[in-house]
């Protein structure tokens, strides 16, 4: 009796509380929703239009061109981004291998301490980036530098203020960050999976081709665009440390902001980032597939 | 670095990815590894190289902070750094925004998510895309946006009341609007870490029998689900904390002047005391993220810290 008289009672209870959840937690994402909205939408907003807008100061009339994207991609606005897309896809091409030698070495040892000692370096190190690194190298290889000086570097023809010198910094923020992408798809490569191949009769080389790499290549291709898009956006080491011989969109993104050329490039300044963005989000677009195509295979 | 074979499959397998070699990327360095005779020797020089490509710079940067050139050892870049000009306001500054960036971005994330997980599961792909998009944009292009948009309170609206807002926002003591552009930043970082910890606890079932228990919605939450969040919310914090400490793009070209900025600033007149500066912020990463390994130590809290963060900008 008393039971049957709690249930109903509990359902409706539930029932009711169902029905108030329901706006309830549709609220709690509000403020999220809102502030993503005002803060990023508003400036991501005034990017687009001022990069397609122009605006006559004498009648105040606002127009659509084309003008500003087109300088963007012309002479030397046009090299920086080049030298951008060259400086990032060199040097998360290299800081990949590397990432990945490391990791192998690391994952292949049995030794845990190795592992998380290198693991946590790595955590600490691809956030090593920014002004900090920029100031450890010009005191490491630097005109001045510690090692400069110890082993003649200047002799050898070595700049650090140089699109290789450039290369070796980023290097070292890249590098790590990809052992941290790629270790888990490493462990994540199962022996019985090469067991099972050998019992298929499979050789070595087709266990790879038709496993072993189609199982690693959403990561390795994952570990490399997340690379690129890493040094396409920096600026701070660059800035740091090249100012402007190195031609970098970023660096000339600052320069025109700061009316360092010719005042009135604003709007070009904007016409830039959206490049950067366009070529950020294919970036993104490639990565974020596929790093849930390796999520499926590896957890 | 065990280079026993434990099992015979161990060995077969080996064996087979030593046949392997030869393919791309992933294996070419596999090959010495893998013939019996000198396992170690590839992986040592690996491991060696590596080490000391990552230490030569720390260190020499230690040396070049502390020996002077035909004047010896002297520890003075460190000993002068607190008297320096502007070290403690840019630090108080720095360590003031990052305080409002991880309340904010914390206050703005956790409701959202913890909401999503207990009611709205259709609202969770919009609150991720919105909270990974700041991925795409890099700081520097955000940077342009926002000059454009803090330009158009003199220009449009001077006269209205938002033109204050739009002063109060800039006002140099505490620049309210790079506390939104890094909350903006921080989003992504933020989300996976929360995410992260929110999936390994079950939300549903501990809010079910919190409430069925008679506890009241904010019992729930601040004793019952953050405390599960503990490892993620502190992930979440050091990444923030470390994005804020070490930004100089937004700063710079907004024309403020916080740490990072500050010591560019410095390096001209003072190599000596901005390389010590350097180094001193490395250790206090290294510190925190050891503290917080500490702190957390389920493994989320390493999903948390360690990929993608892009304090780098």
């Amino acid at each position: 009796m008393s039971a049957s008289s709690t249930t109903p009672h509990q359902g409706t209870a539930g029932g009711a509380r169902r029905r108030r959840r329901g706006p309830r937690t549709w609220l709690a994402t509000l403020p999220l929703l809102v502030f993503t909205g005002l803060c990023f939408g508003i400036p991501l907003g005034a990017i687009a239009f001022g990069a397609v807008t122009t605006t006559d100061p004498a009648r105040g009339t606002t127009a659509l061109t084309g003008e500003h994207l087109a300088r963007s991609l012309q002479g030397p606005y046009l090299d920086s981004l080049v030298g951008s897309v060259r400086l990032s896809a060199l040097t998360a091409l290299l800081g990949g291998v590397l990432g990945v030698l490391i990791a192998q070495a690391v994952v292949t040892s049995r030794s845990t301490a190795l592992r998380s000692a290198t693991l946590t370096a790595s955590g600490v190190l691809a956030n090593f980036g920014g002004v900090p690194l920029a100031f450890a190298f010009i005191a490491t290889a630097g005109i001045s530098g510690v090692v400069t000086r110890l082993a003649d570097l200047g002799g050898l023809g070595w700049n650090l203020y140089s699109f290789t010198g450039l290369s070796v910094v980023y290097l070292y923020f890249l590098t790590p960050l990809m052992v941290l992408v790629i270790a888990p798809a490493l462990d994540g490569l199962r022996p019985q999976w090469r067991e099972a191949a050998e019992n298929s009769g499979a050789t070595g080389r087709q266990f790879w081709r038709h496993v072993g790499l189609p199982v690693l290549a959403p990561s390795l291709l994952g570990g490399f665009v997340l690379l690129f898009g890493t040094a396409f956006a920096a600026h701070a080491t660059a800035a740091a440390l090249v100012g402007g011989s190195v031609p970098l969109v970023t660096l000339k993104i600052a320069d025109a902001l700061a009316g360092n050329v010719l005042t009135g490039q604003e709007n070009v300044a904007l016409a830039l980032g959206l490049d950067m963005i366009l070529i950020a989000g294919l970036v993104m677009a490639v990565y974020l597939p596929l790093q849930r195509r390796s999520a499926r295979w590896l957890r | 670095m065990a280079a026993m074979t434990p099992t015979p499959t161990r060995n077969t397998v080996e064996a087979l990815e030593a046949a392997a070699a030869g393919e791309p990327a992933a294996t070419p360095a596999r090959t010495p590894r893998r013939s019996r005779p000198r396992p170690r020797v590839w992986r040592g020089a690996v491991l060696l190289l590596a080490g000391a490509y990552f230490l030569v710079p720390l260190v020499a940067s230690f040396v070049f902070t502390v020996h002077v050139p035909g004047q010896g050892v002297t520890f003075t870049a460190y000993t002068e750094l607190l008297a320096a000009d502007g070290f403690t306001e840019s630090l108080l500054l720095s360590l003031g925004l990052a305080a409002a960036t991880i309340a904010l971005s914390l206050l703005l994330a956790v409701p959202a998510l913890v909401g999503v997980r207990i009611g709205s599961p259709r609202l969770r792909p919009v609150v991720e895309v919105m909270c990974m998009l700041p991925l795409v944009v890099p700081p520097i292009a955000l940077v342009t946006g926002i000059t454009t948009v803090l330009r158009w309170g003199p220009e449009h609206l001077s006269r209205t009341p938002l033109y204050q807002t739009f002063l109060a926002v800039q006002d140099e003591r505490f620049p309210v609007v790079l506390v939104l552009a890094y909350t903006v930043l921080a989003l992504p970082f933020v989300y996976r870490s929360l995410d992260a910890g929110l999936r390994a606890v079950d939300v549903p079932t501990l809010v079910e029998a919190a409430r069925s228990c008679g506890a009241s919605w904010p019992y729930v939450v601040l004793r019952v689900l953050l405390p599960n969040l503990r490892a993620s919310l502190a992930g979440a914090a050091f990444l923030t904390l470390a994005l804020v400490l070490g930004e100089f793009t937004i700063a710079s070209l907004l024309g403020f002047r916080p740490f990072a900025v500050w010591i560019v600033s410095i390096s001209g007149a003072q190599a000596r005391m901005s390389v010590a500066v350097s180094i001193l912020s490395l250790l206090i990463t290294w510190l925190l993220l050891l503290v917080l390994s500490r702190a957390g130590t389920t493994p989320t809290a390493a999903t948390g810290v360690a990929p993608t963060s892009r304090k780098e900008s």
